[in-house]
This record gives structure tokens, C-alpha cells and sequence, in this order.
């Protein structure tokens, strides 16, 4: 069967994608664990360059973003292509293409961000030959996907290949038009655009990275692995089909909102806000969709693990998806920007959704790839607490500190003058960083264990199997 | 699942037919940008200097960058200040410091006056930050010495000492690059910024023997101090 299996799909690069995923888990959450200490014991930065936190914070940020959201995506979505058209992937040689170019953007993004080469644009700070380099393997991928689905045996295309669909077609936008510069070396580029108009593009950018990347696309994978971890239809496939269009229709405009009250005309901001509190309904619709696919199937959360990891992801999906059009109403926005709240807002989808739905989908597939069970089904129930308790500990930190700092920044005393200094709103600061730090540090030993387990299991299932072939080849 | 296999007509298609799919996404994903960033470009009152021409300095002929004076409005970065950002932008901080200080009351009083679009009008890329880990940094300029900045480069808690910002030792070390300046001046007129013939060829001779220390410093001097407020009048 599984012998069968192989030959029909292109597995091995999926395989890869795969073990890649989950090696950049764990080095993207170190590297974040290693700034939120020198925020907490700013003596880490030990006066080096190359490890001072305005280096390494982009470096994280792409890390975890492009490292292990992109390979999972890539995993995630190579695999449930495959299965749900029936099909081979449209070209095998194409999928290494991106696997090897993708890892050596990673690379390059390792070397160079520590350098302090940078187009200074947050979220996507890499320079523009790596940018160019991006740009021809996302297409290449996205190409790939699209034709495979073009040549499978279905009649319909199934709901996650939209979601993916999507995303590919808006970070081709979005990386486009946000990465447009005129290089002046090898290395150093300047953005065309200024001021207002590149604070727009950039944001436009910024929220869906988080929107596209980050949530299209691993709506996507719910789309396929939950229904298949729980071995039930999806919850309403009508639903699917108002949170696919209302979603991506939305999402684009919700940018804005992270500039209210800024020098971008006021009405832009407050479009973005609009929009952005009408997004519950696809996104809560899409929560409910996801959960409901359980009903019936709600026993089996006390003994599969990695359907633990789903449902807990599309809590925090929920959760964080009516916390955005929250924090994007103007009056909460006074308060919340410029504050760790984002920062918490951010990782509750990061941490809870994202990697969350992410680890789900790789432990689903490991035991299909290689055909076995985990090494350890402990150690996947302890990576699910580990990291719902450190992603509770992290945000939990953060709102506190976040809502904190905005009310410091603000305060007037009895005589009518600023109750507090800046610097007294930093040392308040001081308890949170710390907590987050070890908030953080939770979520990593979690992405750890989830490391040993898949080495384990890999080992397991490849002795097995060569056992097998040895028996065989006996007999 | 009795409703899976009924939809609209148009939705069935689009299931069918993936590059069908393809337009009607390009399509559904292009709205949205440019609703909200295309009117940017031409929408007079985006910009204030459009409704209030003395923000921007009217550069007589001949002048050079040395002879604007604080408050004569928005001009190009001087070569030093131009290199100062970038080592600003190198250094990442605009990850912990933003450059845009909003209309309320506790900001203009711990900052000063609301941040204009048309100040950051030359800023290839923009810096306004999303984040303050530090305070704003919009109109730092003329507020502390040059000799307090070094100081608190060098070693930030030696001054503030509640501060988390790490210490830059290597500004001091690091010499700016004349060649480097002239060719980053050179890029930032190709997309827009007013350089003069004159102002470019100064630039190697503006940075010779300049520390990136010098150049930060001589770039945090300048922020927010180009325009003068008329503090009756409503910019926006």
C-alpha cells in the first residue's frame, strides 16, 4: 500500500520540506527567545554588531515567517495537493527547484541580515537580490501547484487548494510591489517610494504577509488536515465558500489600520478599520467551520494528540481574529500601538495559530510519510502543553505589559503634567520581558521535543523498513 | 453534507477550471491596494505641503544645503545626515523607536507637534516605526547635546539607566564612505529627491573623515527640527 503510494505521489521532496519545517521551528522560536532576553538583560547584546537586537530581531521575524512558515507551507501543501487531486505533482524536478532555492534564501537571510544588510522596511527586510531570488522561486512554486491542480483527476477543486491558491497569487503582489527599490551596490538597495505612500505599501505588505501567508495559507492546511485527522467532511461546505471570498476579498484592505492616526489621510485609516471589523465574519465563520468538523468526533480529542493541536489552533485562531478588529477600532488603537500588545496580538496567532495548526499538519504527515506511528505519543501530548502553556504565558505577558505602557504614556497627574517618564514606562517593563522570555523558552523546548520525536521516528520507521526489505529479499 | 454538491452556477464553475480561478482571484485580490494606496499618488491633500507651501524650503539658486537654517522647511538630507540614517536604518532602529508622533495631547507634550506627511516626503524608506520599545524619535533633534548622544551611544545606561537599547561601540570605529555617499545620494535623486549637481559632487568632501558616530548624530540633530509650527493652524 504504502509501496503504492510512493510511486504514485512525489513524496520525498514532501519528506524533506517536512524535516526542513520543523529544524527552522526550532531555530527561528531560538533566535525570538534570544532578543526577548536582551529586551529583558540588555547585557546579551554584549556589544557585538552581529548580535545586537535590531540585527537579530529581522532575522527572527524572517526566520519563523519565511524559514518555517514557508517550509511547512510548502510541505503542507505539496502533500495535500497531491492527495486531493489524485495526481503526482505536475513537475518533480521543479518542487526541488524550490526546495533548494528556497533553503538557500534562508541561507542568505542568515548571513546577511546579522551584517546589517537591509532594505529597512520591517517584515521584509532582505536586500534585492535575495528579494529577485524569492520572487522566481515563489513563482516557480505557485506555477508548480497550479498545474498540478490543472491536470487533476477530480471534477472540483478541493476548498484548500483555493486558500492556497490565494495566498500565492497575493504574495506575488504584495512582494512585487513592496520590494520595488533602485539597488546602488550589490548589497543595498533604496525603496521607490517615500514617506506616506511607502508607510501604505509597506503595511499593505506587512498585514497580509499575516493575512495571506500566515492565514490563507494555513487555513489551507486546516482545510485538508483537520477533516482528515478527524476523519470526518468538512462542517459546512457552503461556509467555505463565504470565508474563501470574503476573506481574501478582505483582507487586503486591512493594512491601513496600522497606520490610524498617523500622517496617512485619515480616511484611509479609518477604511482600514471599517473593513477590518467586518473580518470577524469570514474569520469566525472559518473558526466555526473548523471546529464543527468535530462535532460527532469530539471523543477522540482525549486520545489523538495531534488533533489536540488543531482544535487548540483554531481556538487561538478565533481568539486572535476578534482581538484584530479590537485592537483596529481607532479609540482601543490609541492606546494599543506602539505597545508590546501588538507584539502579543502577533504571537497569539504566531504561536497559538500558526505554528500551532502547523505542528498538526507536520505530525499528520510524518505518520504518513513514513508510514509508522510517532516514536512517542507522550512527547507530542508534552509538546501540546508545552506550547499552548508558553504561548498563554507569552501573551498573557504581553497584554499586561502592552496595556500598561499605553496607559503610562498617557497619564496626567493632579497638576495636569505627564505623570511618568518614558524611561519609568521602560523599567515598569522590566518583570514582562523576563516572563515572555520564559514564555517563549516554554514554546521552545515544546518545538524541541517535537524535533527529537520526528528524528526518532524517522530512525524507527527506516530500520523497519529496511528490515523488511531484508526479510523479504531472504525469503 | 447534503448541501457539498449545490452551489451557485458561477461558484461551480470556478471550481472546475483552475486558471478560471486563477483571474477571478487576481481579480477579487487587486481591489483592496488599490482603493487604498493608488489615490495616495494624486490625492492633493495627502500631502500638507500642497495646502501649505512653506513647509517645504524654497532653494534659491545657487544655494547649497549649508545655507538652510532650522524651520526654513523640508529639505534633502545633508551627505552626513543622509549617512547618519544610514546607519540608522542598518542598526534596526526603527524596530524599537518610531518616527511619527500622532494629534494627541500626552504625545505633543512628551514629543511636540504632530508629525506631517511631507516631513518624511524625502525618506526612501520611510522610518516611522511601529513599535516604542524607545521613546519616539520624530523630533528628537536639538533636544540633547551632540555630546550627550555619543555619550548615551556608546553606552546607553551610563545616562538613562532604566534604558534596554544596547551599546553601539563600533559607531566610533567606522568611517563613512565618501564614494558610498555620493552613490547613495545619486539613488535617492533617481527616485525623487531634489539633489542638486553641486549638492552630490560635496558629498565625498561633506563626509571625509567622518565616524558613523558623527553621522548618526548629526542625523538625529536634524530630525523634526526642518519645519516651524504655526501652532493655531490645523496642517491636516
Amino acid at each position: 500500500m504504502q509501496a503504492s503510494l510512493d510511486q504514485k505521489y512525489n513524496f520525498e521532496v514532501v519528506k524533506w520540506f517536512t524535516v526542513a519545517s520543523i529544524i527552522y521551528l526550532v531555530v527561528g522560536t531560538l533566535v525570538g527567545v534570544y532578543i526577548a532576553s536582551e529586551l529583558a538583560w540588555p547585557f546579551l547584546n554584549f556589544d557585538i554588531a552581529e548580535l545586537s537586537f535590531g540585527r537579530l530581531r529581522p532575522l527572527h521575524t524572517n526566520a519563523v515567517i519565511f524559514a518555517f512558515g514557508g517550509s511547512s507551507l510548502m510541505a503542507t501543501s505539496f502533500y495535500s495537493v497531491q492527495r486531493t487531486c489524485g495526481v503526482s505533482l505536475w513537475s518533480n524536478k521543479l518542487a526541488w527547484f524550490v526546495f533548494v532555492g528556497w533553503n538557500l534564501i534562508i541561507v542568505a537571510a542568515v548571513i546577511t541580515l546579522p551584517l546589517g544588510l537591509t532594505s529597512g522596511k520591517e517584515y521584509a527586510e532582505l536586500e534585492w537580490p535575495i528579494d529577485i531570488a524569492i520572487a522566481v522561486v515563489w513563482l516557480v512554486y505557485s506555477f508548480n501547484f497550479m498545474m498540478t491542480v490543472a491536470k487533476r483527476k477530480t471534477t472540483h477543486i478541493y476548498v484548500s487548494n483555493w486558500f492556497f491558491m490565494s495566498m500565492m497569487v497575493m504574495i506575488t503582489y504584495l512582494h512585487v510591489v513592496n520590494s520595488l527599490a533602485i539597488p546602488v551596490s550589490a548589497f543595498k538597495s533604496y525603496s521607490i517610494f517615500s514617506g506616506v505612500q511607502d508607510a501604505m505599501i509597506q503595511w499593505w505588505w506587512g498585514h497580509n504577509a499575516v493575512g495571506f501567508y500566515l492565514t490563507a495559507g494555513f487555513l489551507g492546511i486546516m482545510y485538508y488536515f483537520v477533516p482528515k485527522q478527524a476523519n470526518r467532511p468538512v462542517f459546512s461546505y457552503r461556509l467555505s465558500v463565504v470565508h474563501f471570498w470574503a476573506l481574501s476579498f478582505g483582507y487586503v484592505w486591512l493594512g491601513a489600520h496600522h497606520l490610524q492616526y498617523t500622517a496617512l489621510p485619515d480616511w484611509t485609516g479609518s477604511l482600514g478599520a471599517a473593513v477590518s471589523l467586518a473580518m470577524i465574519i469570514p474569520s469566525w465563520g472559518g473558526a466555526i467551520n473548523g471546529m464543527m468538523t468535530l462535532s460527532g468526533a469530539w471523543d477522540k480529542l482525549r486520545t489523538d494528540y495531534v488533533l489536540r493541536f488543531l482544535v487548540v489552533s483554531l481556538a487561538f485562531y478565533a481568539m486572535s481574529t476578534f482581538e484584530g478588529p479590537v485592537m483596529a477600532a481607532k479609540t482601543v488603537n490609541a492606546l494599543s500601538h506602539y505597545t508590546d500588545w501588538t507584539i502579543g496580538h502577533v504571537h497569539s496567532g504566531a504561536l497559538g495559530w500558526v505554528a500551532m495548526v502547523a505542528a498538526g499538519a507536520l505530525y499528520h504527515m510524518i505518520m504518513k510519510l513514513w508510514n509508522t506511528e510517532m516514536y512517542s505519543a507522550k512527547l507530542v501530548n508534552l509538546h501540546f502543553w508545552l506550547a499552548t502553556i508558553g504561548t498563554v504565558v507569552y501573551i498573557i505577558a504581553m497584554w499586561v505589559s502592552g496595556i500598561m505602557q499605553g496607559l503610562m504614556w498617557r497619564d496626567y497627574d493632579e497638576f495636569g503634567t505627564l505623570t511618568y517618564t518614558f524611561a519609568e514606562s521602560v523599567a515598569a517593563m522590566h518583570p514582562y520581558y523576563a516572563m515572555r522570555a520564559v514564555g517563549g523558552m516554554i514554546y521552545w523546548v515544546g518545538g524541541a521535543i517535537m524535533l527529537y520525536n520526528t528524528i526518532m521516528t524517522i530512525r524507527m520507521a527506516t530500520a523497519r523498513n529496511t528490515n523488511t526489505t531484508s526479510v523479504a529479499a531472504a525469503a | 453534507m447534503s448541501d457539498k454538491y449545490h452551489s451557485t452556477k458561477f461558484q461551480d464553475k470556478i471550481e472546475r477550471n483552475v486558471f478560471l480561478m486563477l483571474i477571478v482571484t487576481l481579480v477579487i485580490l487587486s481591489v483592496g491596494g488599490i482603493v487604498e494606496i493608488v489615490p495616495l499618488f494624486y490625492l492633493k491633500d495627502t500631502m500638507e505641503h500642497n495646502k501649505n507651501p512653506e513647509i517645504v524650503w524654497d532653494r534659491q539658486a545657487g544655494q547649497t544645503l549649508n545655507d538652510w537654517q532650522a524651520g526654513d522647511g523640508v529639505r534633502p538630507y545633508k551627505p552626513l545626515e543622509l549617512m547618519g540614517r544610514e546607519v540608522y536604518i542598518r542598526e534596526g532602529c526603527y524596530l524599537c523607536h518610531s518616527q511619527m508622533i500622532r494629534p494627541f495631547r500626552d504625545e505633543n507634550e512628551r514629543y511636540g507637534h504632530y508629525s506631517l506627511a511631507s516631513e518624511s516626503m524625502y525618506n526612501h524608506p520611510f522610518q516611522w516605526g511601529s513599535k516604542r520599545t524607545g521613546p519616539d524619535l520624530a523630533r528628537v533633534g536639538g533636544k540633547y547635546s551632540d555630546e550627550w548622544h555619543v555619550l548615551h551611544l556608546r553606552a546607553p545606561r551610563d545616562v538613562v539607566p532604566e534604558s534596554v537599547m544596547p551599546n553601539y561601540p563600533w559607531f566610533e570605529k567606522g568611517m563613512i564612505d565618501g564614494e558610498r555617499t555620493v552613490k547613495t545620494m545619486e539613488a535617492m535623486r533617481m527616485v525623487g529627491v531634489p539633489y542638486t549637481d553641486a549638492d552630490i559632487a560635496s558629498g565625498a568632501e561633506e563626509v571625509k573623515g567622518k565616524t558613523e558616530m558623527q553621522a548618526i548624530v548629526a542625523y538625529l540633530q536634524v530630525l523634526g527640527t526642518m519645519v516651524k509650527f504655526d501652532e493655531s493652524k490645523d496642517y491636516r
